[in-house]
């Protein structure tokens, strides 16, 4: 069973994205929410770091939060999966365990 | 499978209360259980029946004490994080003299130790942070 | 409550520019009487928390770092630090005050508190844990 990671940081002004990217485990759930959900978006500087850990950890986005920030599906970074605020609880009830990136 | 939440913010200047709320909302409609809901940081300042926000704002107060009524949900802000920032239940305001009627803890809301963290983490089967 | 759950700090968090070290420190002396697996972890500017040579007089708020070597008394005595985290801020083991314990199961040997672990062994003692609080 594997850990979901919570992010809520911009990784444009904070590391807590990049932090938690580098200590997450092979199988591992990353969340984003709140200004972590701009870490989702493709073509920035910082696409990158979600983008060499593909593969290996599963990246989901809080769409209520896409959406309230004006950021339409399709500029999200390829394989990464919107979910609403019930998949947000489907989400840590399936993981063994959370841990916010603050 | 049981949760407890822990919010670490107070409400309007960081979007973590509204995340804990829409999340513990979701999860209660959902028919999962929630343990605690703790309130820590500036987290207590959910916990003041005083605020006044605009009509067209969401009252994040009355939306935690609704909750609380319609779910019995067991809403625990910190004492010692409430004493630093002036929230105050009737017996915290007669010990400390701070007048009559200087009790300003929400309905729904009760203010007890640290523990009540440490035992939400004990007994729910998973805990979530919310905070800045 | 006879379970004894793994418990994990993380102090990712400066001291003084906000409250979060210290109130976070506010729980782990309070937890300690719980009787679970408790374990501390200084990644990114957490590891400032633990800099030698704190003082506070000038800012008229607690220096509250002498509590951090007080934690072996409470019975908490894993804080692991991260290497990678220190390196990146021009740090080594030597800037970080000592913090010890008396080791009762060892004649009350003094032990270091201090565990010093690259990225990918924090990685692995985050993923051990039952319950992780971050402030």
């Amino acid at each position: 069973m594997s850990t979901l990671h919570m992010v809520n940081k911009s990784p444009f002004e904070r590391g807590a994205m990049q932090s938690c990217l580098e200590h997450a485990l092979e199988g591992d759930g990353v969340l984003l929410f709140e200004d972590g959900v701009y870490g989702a978006v493709k073509g920035s500087a910082v696409t990158g770091l979600i983008e060499n850990k593909a593969g290996s950890v599963k990246v989901y986005v809080l769409g209520p939060d896409l959406a309230a920030r004006g950021i339409a599906g399709g500029r999200l970074i390829e394989g990464i999966t919107v979910v609403d605020y019930p998949g947000f609880v489907d989400l840590v009830t399936a993981h063994k365990g959370t841990q916010s990136w603050l | 499978m049981k949760l407890s939440i822990l919010v670490n913010e107070g409400p309007y200047t960081h979007q973590s209360a509204d995340s804990a709320y829409q999340f513990t909302k979701a999860a209660l409609e959902k028919g999962v259980e929630i343990f605690r809901v703790f309130f820590y940081h500036d987290g207590v300042n959910n916990g003041t029946r005083l605020t006044v926000p605009p009509q067209d704002d969401r009252n994040i107060q009355k939306n935690w004490s609704e909750l609380a009524e319609q779910y019995k949900l067991d809403l625990v802000v910190c004492i010692a994080a409430a004493q630093r920032r002036g929230i105050l239940d009737e017996g915290e305001a007669k010990r400390h003299g701070k007048g009559d009627g200087a009790a300003n803890i929400a309905p729904g809301f009760r203010i007890s130790g640290l523990g009540q963290l440490i035992e939400a983490g004990i007994e729910a089967d998973r805990l979530v942070v919310f905070g800045d | 409550m006879s379970q004894v759950k793994k418990f994990l700090y993380v102090n990712r968090k400066a001291p003084y520019g906000t409250i979060y070290a210290l109130e976070s420190l506010e729980v782990v002396l309070i937890g300690a009487a719980f009787d679970q697996d408790v374990s501390l972890a200084f990644i990114d500017d957490g590891v400032f928390q633990l800099a030698k040579g704190q003082d506070t007089k000038g800012l008229g708020v607690k220096n509250f770092s002498p509590t951090y070597r007080a934690l072996g008394d409470y019975g908490v005595t894993k804080l692991y630090v991260e290497k990678e985290a220190l390196a990146e801020r021009g740090l080594s083991e030597d800037d970080l005050m000592p913090v010890t314990y008396e080791d009762e199961n060892d004649g009350f040997a003094e032990k270091p508190s201090l565990i010093f672990v690259d990225r990918a062994e924090m990685a692995r003692v985050m993923a051990e844990q039952d319950v992780i609080l971050s402030f």
